[in-house]
């Protein structure tokens, strides 16, 4: 049979003129499958033991839903201040030239390839009633460690690159004469900042933030450290899927896993949705 | 409005090396005036109208002064200087529609200024008219032509009534048939309204054609300012000449009035030694057979019969590099030119600089 006959199975395009489609997304699909998928499959299959009414009994009972509120509340913190503070660091990173700026760029993946464990054991000691800040925050009333405020630090700590490493390619792809552009025609800094750059890094900064945020919601290793995890005060949602695994109720943790899940998988696909309308606006569709 | 710039350096260093990428220009634009910068890259032209804009600021030690009129600006910051800038790439804002573009300028003047929005309406849209783009108010700058985006930006930058209209390489990035539509159109619009604008070029028809006087350029200083016609036919210095157009070398060895090169021979009254000269495509003929005071055998390999005038590319042992002639059709037709014939040089005049003194002498031949 020839491929003529098939023009739909295809696709729209019979005859591809780049090679290797099947293969490459043959493989894609495979690993996609094998990495990602399985282990969620694995999730809801044990799920599946579990009926409704117990379901909901789990996720929401009451020391439960306070690591939510801990949780979702450090990380919101923790990503509107990356959200501010990783701009500002894009925008250092591509407009000056400084001395130690590669030094500057490479630091800014550190949190990545740092194990996050490490992370949280020497923001522990940092921040403890006797380490190097916390002996300074003290007396000023500050408590760091051991509260939400930790918590949130160390959110920010682990996620800070995703702000940066997203806004920095677009802040580099805008050039410089749109700025002086907006200048030429008397804007104010403030104004062509709000008006000309904003506008252009916005998608960059939302998605940046946005992963900054779910990142958060998963973090364990840094934040289990700093945490003091008291019940219902500063116990993470990690930590209380954690503490089902020790007990052995995979059910129970497969349980508050999946909240977790739901909510990062559906504010990522809102996000994506959301830019890829801007996106297309940018490049001269009617959206 | 007149500018006057007075002893306008620039150095940039980079590391320990300090690069003069202007020495001291000093020029004076009269009111309502069109003026070219023209000069190959890296010749500083982009830096002097950038300075003028105030987007770079000149050497402070060296005394610069700039003047709009009776206004010194030279400390005043760009956007209080009352400039229209136009890039070479547009610099559109990608992220409004034309309209708020073109109108991003009234949008931001502080609020007492401000027009009313029906005002700034109305502006937009009168300009917007003036640059042939009105049904297009809504697209955004993605949607549009390189021509038409150039267009936008130069609406964009008139729409706070400049007093100085500022153009960096307008026309360069777009192709050569919409370049000459808006070479025609910009300098009917400044005709129109009256401003005083400067632009850059590296294109020597562009700035020929469209400005009232041009200023050449070259390592970061001014070779020569003059009326486009006194530049092409006075020029200052050699480097002014060759810029200018396209030029055929011939250098030699001078003997009893006589200037030999290899089987060449040229008639010329100049002392004995070497010597260089210089002759425009247009100022050759071609014909079968030598004259008396010139004997320059010549091979045709390439004939270009587009435009008003074939050009013929020709070689020769004598010759370093081809020559270009440019005849008129009249005459490719009599001599019946095709590839490979061997035909003999006949100038009409030359051109010769003196590398100390960069003076110029000419001489007319039979």
């Amino acid at each position: 049979m020839s491929i003529r006959a098939l023009p739909f199975a295809i696709g729209r395009a019979p005859k591809r003129v780049l090679p290797g489609f099947g293969l490459s997304l043959g493989v894609s699909l495979l690993f996609v499958s094998l990495v990602l998928l399985l282990p969620m499959t694995g999730l809801f299959g044990q799920l599946a033991g579990l009926s409704l009414a117990e379901y909901w009994a789990i996720i929401s009972d009451g020391r439960v839903v306070a690591s939510y509120t801990v949780t979702i509340g450090a990380a919101a913190v923790a990503a509107l201040v990356n959200a501010a503070f990783g701009l500002l660091l894009a925008w250092v990173l591509v407009r000056y030239e400084f001395p130690g700026k590669r030094l500057l760029d490479a630091l800014m993946d550190l949190p990545f390839a740092l194990p996050t464990a490490v992370a949280g054991i020497t923001l522990a000691t940092l921040y403890s009633s006797n380490g190097w800040m916390g002996r300074l925050l003290e007396p000023l009333g500050l408590q760091v460690a051991y509260t939400w405020v930790g918590i949130a630090l160390a959110m920010a700590f682990t996620s800070i690159p995703f702000v940066v490493r997203t806004v920095q390619p677009v802040l580099e792809d805008l050039p410089v004469e749109v700025d002086e552009a907006a200048l030429t025609l008397g804007a104010s800094d403030g104004s062509a900042f709000r008006r000309v750059i904003l506008p252009h890094l916005w998608p960059a900064l939302v998605t940046g933030t946005g992963l900054a945020f779910v990142r958060s919601l998963g973090e364990f290793g840094a934040i289990i450290f700093i945490a003091g995890n008291m019940p219902y005060e500063t116990e993470i949602t990690a930590l209380m899927i954690f503490v089902r695994l020790q007990e052995y109720d995979y059910a129970g943790a497969s349980a508050i896993a999946s909240v977790v899940l739901f909510v990062s998988l559906a504010l990522l696909l809102a996000i994506n949705i959301w830019q890829g309308r801007f996106i297309k606006r940018l490049h001269g569709g009617r959206g | 409005m007149s500018i006057r710039l007075q002893n306008i350096g620039k150095h940039f260093d980079a590391g320990r090396q300090r690069t003069q990428a202007l020495e001291p220009v000093n020029l004076d634009i009269h009111d309502g005036e069109l003026i070219g910068l023209l000069g190959p890259s890296g010749s500083g032209k982009t830096t002097l109208l950038r300075i003028i804009a105030g987007l770079e600021s000149a050497d402070p030690d060296s005394g610069a002064r700039i003047l709009f009129g009776d206004r010194d600006v030279t400390q005043v910051h760009v956007r209080d200087r009352r400039i229209g800038f136009v890039f070479q790439h547009y610099a559109l804002f990608r992220h409004m529609t034309v309209f708020d573009n073109v109108a991003f300028g009234l949008t931001v003047l502080p609020r007492k200024q401000r027009p009313t929005t029906g005002e700034i309406r109305a502006r937009v849209h009168r300009l917007l008219e003036m640059v042939q783009l009105e049904p297009l108010a809504n697209r955004y700058p993605a949607q549009l032509s390189g021509g038409q985006q150039q267009r936008v930006s130069l609406a964009r930058a008139l729409a706070l009534r400049p007093d100085v209209l500022l153009l960096d390489e307008p026309f360069g990035a777009l192709d050569a048939k919409v370049r000459q539509d808006l070479r025609r159109w910009l300098r009917h619009l400044h005709d129109e309204l009256g401003f005083t604008s400067i632009f850059v070029t590296h294109d020597q028809e562009e700035a020929l054609e469209l400005s009232d006087r041009v200023a050449v350029m070259s390592n970061g200083r001014i070779e020569q300012i003059d009326t486009p016609d006194a530049v092409y036919k006075a020029p200052a210095n050699r480097f002014v000449f060759e810029f200018l157009g396209d030029v055929n070398h011939l250098e030699g060895e001078v003997r009893d009035g006589v200037l030999t090169c290899g089987e060449a021979r040229l008639s010329a009254s100049l002392p004995d030694g070497p010597e260089e000269l210089l002759l425009r495509p247009h100022e050759v003929r071609l014909a079968p057979a030598p004259t008396p005071e010139a004997r320059l055998p010549v091979t045709v390999t390439a004939i270009s019969p587009v435009g008003a005038e074939v050009r013929v590319e020709l070689a020769a042992d004598w010759l370093g590099e081809p020559w270009l002639a440019t005849v008129r059709h009249a005459d490719y037709e009599r001599l019946d030119l095709t590839r490979g014939q061997r035909l003999f040089v006949i100038p009409r005049r030359w051109h010769r600089f003196n590398a100390e003194t960069t003076q110029r002498r000419q001489a007319m031949t039979a």
